[in-house]
């Protein structure tokens, strides 16, 4: 009886895993196999004749591949060395300095980030960048992504920071080393791996963006991917799945192929060298 | 090489004082120990001599030079941390040669430098490693390497041999001393092991609350604490403490219902007279200077047995006087018959006199 129940309880447990599986793995399956099919359908298919044909067709579509390879590259590019090296810099200063308060200051900032950035606050980041003359520039679109997804890098790099202990540094400075040298031979190799991490978060944020550089951008040529998707729709505004899908992978590619590449060279790991 | 002296160096962290008024002078290629229990403020004062902390009043003088307030680039001492902090991200030829890096002395030179170090603390065959490839031990001679290598004037010892096995540990107390005595260079050593410092120091001083209680050679704070807190922290098991009754006029101590004569004894004999007829005071004898007796005999107090510990050498037995627990060592390998009632005989040569708030009187 026991036995039975055991093995009822383990049948539950693999259906209910199954169904997650499925939730989340249906449509990125969807993802791969849609664009290889000749016709257009919503449901998972394996393609019976598969074809590229998908692709020549996305391909002959300059307005779209411009915003891939030029806006899209743009924008994801400089967002992610912005949040990157202010949020490093911010998060060890937090971490490590003694300023009263630096505790609230975190937390608070928790609380901006979903505000800068929320649908909420559109009007009033329109009008800010209108003043600032910098309506349809990739510089007004990267200093609104860049603003609104700082507050969350910092918080998660300060608590990295917060997890390396400060003897590396005090051994580097009784040792002799300048402010400087503390920083770029021993504190900045230890929080690499934080770096990391929010390099491929901020540069995942910034290529996905989607209502910031919609609101903010007028000029075609310099809308990213995420807009630029909507010349696949026909004038009806039904979409050509089977453009969108090929499209949608192409625009995936790059994110994965990154991520794969950091891990890869840089790899989230962290020797010892503290004696626990 | 440089004496450092501390004077009147005090250390708030908020209300909290870490470190209160401590006085201290550091002869020139001395080895000294802070000795003292955790968040007594050992590791703080030496923090202060490194510069990793700015005391809040007094000064500090490495050599001829106010060091107060001056960084600790300028400071030309070495540090080895609890952690060791080993730079990970650095090979182990790297982390040792980072100091001599840092004062900008050329590759080659470093190199040598640092091969000829590591192979003298036999890590020459580590030096292509990662710290988090090499064992704790390992680790620990390349952190003693790493402070070595750039002849600093003074070392600084944060609890190295606190994160080593039993066994490693007696290997490195060894290690470290015989270096130090080699180099002659003035070092300070903070632990709260007292083994450790009675083993390694020229001379201990014992922090207690950030105060120092006691500064001496290991001799004379085992043989002489001058308070209850040195005499209970030195030692293991550490001081016998037995509150007593003592009668001036007869040079006597009272305890557990029995006299115990000590006109003989010269220290209590030449005593100035702090205390009065009568005081209640508190007996300090150690527990290898008691012998055991089955039955009653002159200058013997009575106490009950609790249990016997054979060590092997040594034999440690643990009694109760009254409420007060007590121990006493026997230097033999057979652990003896004991009766529950036993006699104990402290030497009067070593009986220590404390007053009730702590301090020696004889």
């Amino acid at each position: 009886m026991r036995k039975f129940r055991k093995l009822l309880g383990s049948v539950y447990y693999y259906l209910f895993v199954a169904l997650v599986v499925a939730f989340f793995g249906l449509p990125l399956l969807w993802l791969i196999l849609a664009p290889f099919n000749s016709r257009s359908y919503l449901a998972v298919e394996i393609p019976a004749n598969p074809t590229l044909d998908n692709f020549r067709a996305v391909f002959q579509n300059k307005f779209a591949m411009h915003a891939l390879t030029q806006s899209n590259l743009i924008l994801a590019v400089w967002t992610m060395f912005g949040i990157t090296l202010i949020s490093t810099l911010t998060a060890y200063a937090l971490s490590r300095a003694r300023i009263p308060g630096r505790n609230y200051m975190t937390y608070s900032l928790m609380l901006f980030s979903s505000v800068v950035t929320g649908t909420a606050a559109m009007v009033p980041v329109f009008l800010i960048i209108s003043r600032m003359g910098l309506i349809d520039s990739y510089l007004g679109v990267i200093l609104v992504i860049i603003g609104g997804n700082l507050p969350a890098a910092i918080f998660i790099m300060r608590d990295f920071v917060d997890g390396i202990p400060r003897s590396y540094e005090e051994s580097a400075v009784v040792s002799g080393a300048s402010p400087f040298q503390v920083f770029l031979d021993v504190a900045l190799p230890l929080v690499r791996p934080g770096m990391m991490v929010i390099a491929v978060w901020a540069f995942v944020n910034a290529w996905g963006a989607f209502l910031i550089p919609f609101v903010l951008l007028r000029s075609p040529n310099k809308l990213p991917a995420s807009t630029a998707i909507y010349s696949f729709y026909t004038e009806a505004g039904t979409p050509n799945i089977k453009l969108v899908s090929a499209y949608a992978l192409l625009y995936t590619l790059p994110v994965v192929v990154f991520y794969l590449f950091i891990n890869w060279k840089y790899g989230f790991r962290f020797f010892g060298g503290i004696k626990r | 090489m440089a004496s450092i002296v501390l004077e009147n160096l005090s250390k708030a962290f908020g209300k909290v004082v870490a470190v209160d008024q401590v006085n201290l002078t550091i002869q020139d290629g001395e080895f000294f120990a802070l000795l003292g229990p955790s968040g007594c403020g050992k590791t703080t004062t030496l923090r202060m001599i490194a510069g990793l902390e700015i005391p809040t009043s007094g000064t500090i003088h490495i050599g001829d030079q106010d060091m107060t307030d001056r960084s600790p680039r300028e400071r030309d001492v070495a540090m080895v941390f609890q952690d060791y902090a080993l730079y990970p991200h650095m090979t182990i030829l790297e982390n040792i040669g980072y100091p001599l890096k840092v004062h900008g002395v050329n590759q080659a030179e470093r190199k040598q430098r640092v091969t000829e170090v590591s192979n003298n603390l036999g890590i020459g065959y580590l030096l292509e490693r990662r710290p988090g490839q090499i064992s704790g031990g390992q680790q620990q001679r390349a952190a003693v390497a790493r402070a070595v290598v750039h002849h600093a004037q003074v070392f600084l010892f944060d609890e190295p041999l606190s994160n080593l096995d039993a066994k490693l540990r007696f290997e490195s107390r060894g290690f470290l001393k015989h270096l130090q005595k080699e180099l002659k260079i003035t070092t300070v050593y903070v632990t709260h092991d007292q083994a450790e410092a009675m083993a390694l120091a020229d001379r201990i001083a014992i922090i207690d609350h950030g105060k120092v209680a006691q500064v001496g050679s290991p001799q004379e704070v085992y043989l002489k604490p001058q308070t209850v807190f040195v005499a209970s922290f030195l030692g293991n098991p550490p001081m016998n403490l037995l509150p007593c009754k003592f009668n001036l006029v007869k040079k006597q101590v009272q305890i557990n219902g029995s006299q115990i004569d000590l006109t003989q004894v010269p220290q209590i004999t030449g005593m100035k007279t702090m205390v009065s007829e009568g005081e209640d005071l508190i007996l300090g004898i150690r527990p290898e200077h008691i012998s055991l007796y089955a039955e009653e005999t002159p200058q013997t107090f009575p106490a009950e047995l609790y249990v016997t510990q054979p060590l092997g050498s040594e034999v440690l037995v643990t009694l109760q006087v009254a409420e007060t627990p007590l121990s006493v060592r026997l230097f033999t390998d057979e652990p003896p018959e004991l009766p529950k009632r036993v006699w104990l005989k402290p030497d009067p040569k070593r009986i220590l006199l404390y007053r009730t708030d702590g301090m020696l009187v004889a």
